[in-house]
């Protein structure tokens, strides 16, 4: 079938994007931000058009796209989405078009500063869209260097520096790629030895069986090195620091997508190829989940800076999907995936509104503000949104995946899956504080010149938004993709298991 | 037997020889002749190279062989002094003498032409002296500069000394064998503790060459002391000379499988020191060229996991790894030296703020930096990708972990010059004039740099048919 390549075309449109702004004069600020917005928006009109186009009752991977690339390491540049990655490429698709509009009022060195986001929110798109190992690592460590400039060049020092903050971030992340490389090519060498085909194809290399053992050790190096991404229980500390330091379009690309790339990881790869593995660390990563949950929200508690604040709610939240995933069956790992989408898009919204104040008053601290709602409406109404859905109130999207996430871990981890309840009563303390401080009270005159939201400002308000309750009140239209993407892996992961190892 | 297969050498000793001439006979005004002849003829001898690389066969009962594998490290020795020339074409202005200056490139060249492609140890040994020797004139070349005459005679010193040790190893070899071609020389081999000490000597004589720890001392002080084009193309091409030989002497003669002596696991060993002291002694370096000096030490310890791991995937890391650091190397010390050529210095403070002064070089710098780090879509990755690879199908999956581990740790140090690149200040905002030569060096690094990682394909290819030779 010679049809158009709608993935292919997704990936390189931000790429074209930013070849064309590297060509434009620097001073050009306004064609520069306009073919930033244009690239991002054609790929979040290509992503829908590609969710669209999935045909549920076929199931599997679709819009396969490959071209061979390596021969003798059995690499192709392989594309496909099926169920696990539509979610994922919509989240990145939305949010990368957001955080343009985010970005929208930066004005220094803006040609640098396009130009690599626009290669961030290709790599990151990358790593959802591909089907093969080797070009999954290409894009997961092609986005680590982007982030970092993009931090020291425009992110912000408070409680620690930008420079601090940024090669923290970096280190934490590429140490944890190590292990992971290590492990991939561990897998590499053992499939070659048992197959005798070198192939980095995951679902080729997810047919194989691979003795015991061995899963485990890879399982736990992969555990690491996406653990590290997704800020487990104790690798997180990069996570608020780094949010705290990098510019905002960063922060909700980071907090939003790219740490879902650890979670996406895990369950397409990981579990998938090393299911006997899997059951073996599953509980380990169960346990430091509550780390997650309880110690991140407990931390939460005594923060005054915002980012902060989400910083370690995310983190917080990240225990859910380390629960879901550890959990290890069909509804549990639904709400992992959909909690990963709902928690993409909250903490975009969340940090966007987060940069647009302070961008305008210079401060985070949660202590300065009160009464913000008489000023500013539009930004209190944005603020609301995201903190009633980071705690979970039922017609947000993030409700829908808290709630799927604990039906599912119930029937695995009965104590674990209780003390994680509590942490949503946490997440309620520190959420309504912090924007009753912040939002409510009396009118404070010294923010009477703070602008609400105008113009381009609203649009990260209104796509995330909208995505946070279309999420929640259909969620079927997420979960019938969810669904369908999990029940073709449960199958792989049941038949490896008559295989005969466990 | 057929001469047109040294063709490529015959044309490279004749250059040399044509170069250092024209420098006698020209007046010293009209020195750039000189240059322009070692240029274009170097690029001529380079595309021929290009041209007959399928050419195949052992000449002189086996003591020289012309086959992919040499060819390979000679289209690389090639491609190096072409972009080494580059590189110098404003820097040697310095130099009170240029046509000497290039003759030397050329000589060194073709040594390390010799070596790639020698069949027995004394001719490796000629042509690793014939590299050497010219490299403690052109080390020492800035005969004004105080640090570039210590580094010369550092240089001399130390590399006589391991020169000596090798010719001792060599001795043992023989004394036991009674042969010296790589091909008689498995059937001769015993266990012999005696012998063993020999292989040992043999190897800490090149491990000075490629500056594995602990005979790594000379590096810094020599990269830091010579001509900055000089370290460059020491540190690129003299260490895959040295990799080259160490690779057919011990995969040809002194055989992997039915093994004699373990020398894969005395390898693996110094590999993971190199990597390690490497990696955390470049941590602590204010100056650039030391810091690549050290970077550099930490990337023949990469590249030593490829031969530690004795097979396909391995060596073919070693060829691709040893082609993608020509040009991130390379790169990297153009940046460095435009630097000096203009401010005078290599400290990293006199990187601060060259992202506004010259966007261009902080570009390429961080772009090479990052491919000797590893990160794709840089060359360096899939050069990465390929060693590690091998380390762990041959079980030293250990080995892999610290390479992979340390080349992320790496990254610390690189990102710390782009960080004042990018976000240093600087007193003067005035453009920095780079010459159109350095230029073009520039972008041809950086294009391959970035090509390769993205479609490693053809080179991988190329590496594959030329360890058969070795295999």
């Amino acid at each position: 079938m010679n049809e158009f390549p709608v993935l292919l075309t997704t990936l390189l449109v931000p790429l074209l994007g930013a070849v064309i702004i590297m060509c434009l004069p620097a001073d050009r600020h306004k064609p520069i931000k306009y073919i930033a917005a244009a690239a991002t928006g054609i790929s979040l009109l290509l992503s829908l058009l590609a969710a669209l186009s999935y045909d549920k009752g076929l199931g599997g991977m679709q819009l396969v796209q490959t071209i061979p690339w390596i021969k003798d390491l059995g690499v192709n540049f392989a594309l496909g989405i099926d169920g696990i990655s539509i979610p994922m490429l919509l989240l990145t698709t939305l949010i990368g078009f957001s955080a343009v509009y985010a970005s929208w009022n930066i004005a220094d060195r803006v040609r640098e500063f396009f130009v690599l986001l626009l290669i961030l929110i290709a790599g990151v798109m990358g790593t959802f869209i591909t089907t093969d190992l080797f070009i999954f690592l290409l894009f997961y460590e092609v986005v680590v260097i982007p982030i970092y400039l993009l931090v020291i060049l425009f992110g912000s020092t408070k409680r620690v520096t930008k420079e601090y903050a940024g090669m923290k971030l970096t280190i934490y992340l590429l140490i944890g790629s190590a292990f992971l490389l290590a492990a991939v090519i561990a897998l590499f060498i053992k499939a070659k030895a048992i197959s005798g085909v070198a192939s980095m194809d995951m679902a080729f290399l997810a047919t194989l069986d691979y003795p015991v053992g061995f899963q485990i050790l890879v399982f736990a190096f992969m555990a690491f090195g996406f653990g590290t991404l997704l800020s487990m229980f104790p690798f997180h500390s990069w996570s608020p620091d780094g949010y705290a330091g990098a510019p905002t379009a960063v922060s909700m690309i980071h907090a939003g997508v790219l740490k879902k790339i650890g979670g996406y990881g895990l369950i397409r790869i990981a579990l998938t190829i090393l299911p006997a593995g899997a059951q073996i660390i599953a509980p380990v990563i169960a346990v430091l989940a509550i780390g997650n949950i309880v110690y991140a929200a407990y931390i939460c508690l005594s923060q005054k800076d915002l980012k902060y604040i989400v910083g370690y709610s995310s983190v917080s939240h990240m225990g859910y999907v380390l629960i879901g995933i550890a959990a290890l069956n069909i509804i549990s790992l639904n709400g992992a995936i959909i909690m990963m989408f709902a928690h993409g898009v909250m903490a975009a919204l969340f940090f966007s509104m987060i940069g647009n104040l302070y961008e305008k008053s210079h401060t985070r601290n949660i202590d300065d503000f009160g009464g913000l709602a008489h000023q500013m409406p539009k930004l209190t109404a944005g603020f609301i949104i995201a903190g009633l859905a980071s705690l979970g109130l039922p017609g947000m999207v993030n409700f829908i995946g808290e709630f799927t996430i604990f039906v599912g871990a119930f029937s695995s981890f009965k104590v674990i899956t209780i003390i994680a309840i509590t942490g949503i009563v946490f997440t309620a303390l520190y959420i309504l504080r912090a924007l009753g401080t912040m939002l409510f009270g009396p009118r404070n005159e010294k923010w009477d010149h703070l602008q609400d939201l105008k113009g381009a400002e609203m649009v990260p308000l209104l796509v995330l938004g909208i995505a946070i309750f279309a999420g929640g009140f259909f969620p079927f239209t997420l979960m019938d993709f969810i669904n369908n993407g999990v029940g073709d892996l449960a199958q792989q992961i049941g038949l490896l298991k008559m295989g005969g190892l466990l | 037997m057929d001469l047109s297969m040294l063709l490529t050498e015959i044309l490279v000793a004749s250059l040399g020889l044509i170069v250092l001439i024209t420098g006698l006979v020209l007046p010293a005004r009209n020195n750039y002749i000189a240059s322009g002849i070692a240029f274009w003829g170097t690029l001529l001898i380079l595309l021929y190279s290009i041209f007959s690389f399928s050419q195949q066969g052992a000449i002189f009962n086996g003591v020289y062989n012309v086959d992919l594998f040499g060819n390979f490290f000679k289209l690389l020795f090639l491609t190096a002094a072409v972009l080494v020339m580059l590189m110098s074409w404003k820097y040697s202005n310095r130099f009170h003498k240029k046509s000497e200056f290039y003759a030397l490139i050329i000589f060194a060249t073709l040594g390390m032409m010799l070596m790639s492609a020698a069949g027995e140890l004394i001719t490796l040994y000629v042509g690793l002296e014939l590299m050497t020797i010219s490299f403690y004139i052109l080390v020492a070349y800035l005969l004004t500069d105080k640090l570039s005459g210590e580094a010369g005679l550092k240089y001399l010193i130390l590399g006589s000394l391991s020169s000596a040790i090798l010719l001792f190893g060599i001795s043992f070899v023989y004394a036991l064998s009674g042969t010296i071609t790589f091909e008689s020389l498995p059937a001769s081999l015993t266990n012999q503790p005696a012998l063993i000490a020999g292989l040992v000597l043999i190897i800490a004589g090149f491990a000075f060459k490629i500056s594995v720890v602990p005979f790594h001392m000379w590096t810094p002080d020599i990269y830091q002391g010579a001509p900055t084009p000089i370290t460059a193309y020491l540190s690129v091409a003299s260490k895959a000379a040295g990799f080259a030989a160490l690779a057919r002497f011990f995969m040809t003669a002194v055989d992997p499988v039915d093994m004699v002596f373990d020398w894969t696991l005395l390898l693996a060993v110094l590999a993971a020191i190199t990597i390690l002291a490497g990696n955390l002694i470049a941590l602590t370096q204010k100056d650039v060229k030391r810091l690549l000096a050290y970077s550099s030490i930490a990337q023949a310890g990469y590249i030593l996991v490829g031969l530690v791991a004795a097979n396909t995937y391995g060596l073919k890391g070693v060829l691709f790894y040893s082609m993608v650091y020509v040009f991130a190397n390379v790169g990297a010390f153009a940046v460095a030296a435009a630097v000096e050529n203009d401010t005078g210095k290599t400290g990293i403070e006199a990187f601060s703020g060259l992202s506004k002064r010259a966007p261009l070089l902080a570009a390429v710098m961080t772009i090479c930096m990052l491919s000797l780090a590893g990160i794709p879509p840089m060359a360096g990755f899939a050069g990465k990708f390929y060693l590690f690879a091998g380390a762990i199908q041959s079980g030293y999956l250990w080995l892999a972990i610290i390479g992979l581990v340390m080349s992320m740790v790496s990254v610390y140090y690189y990102l710390g010059v782009a960080k004042a690149m990018y976000i240093g200040e600087n007193e003067t905002a005035d453009g920095l004039s780079t010459g159109g030569a350095l230029k073009v060096a520039l972008w041809i690094c950086v294009v391959l740099t970035i090509v390769m990682g993205v479609y490693p394909g053809p080179l991988s290819e190329l590496a594959g048919f030329a360890i058969q030779a070795i295999m």
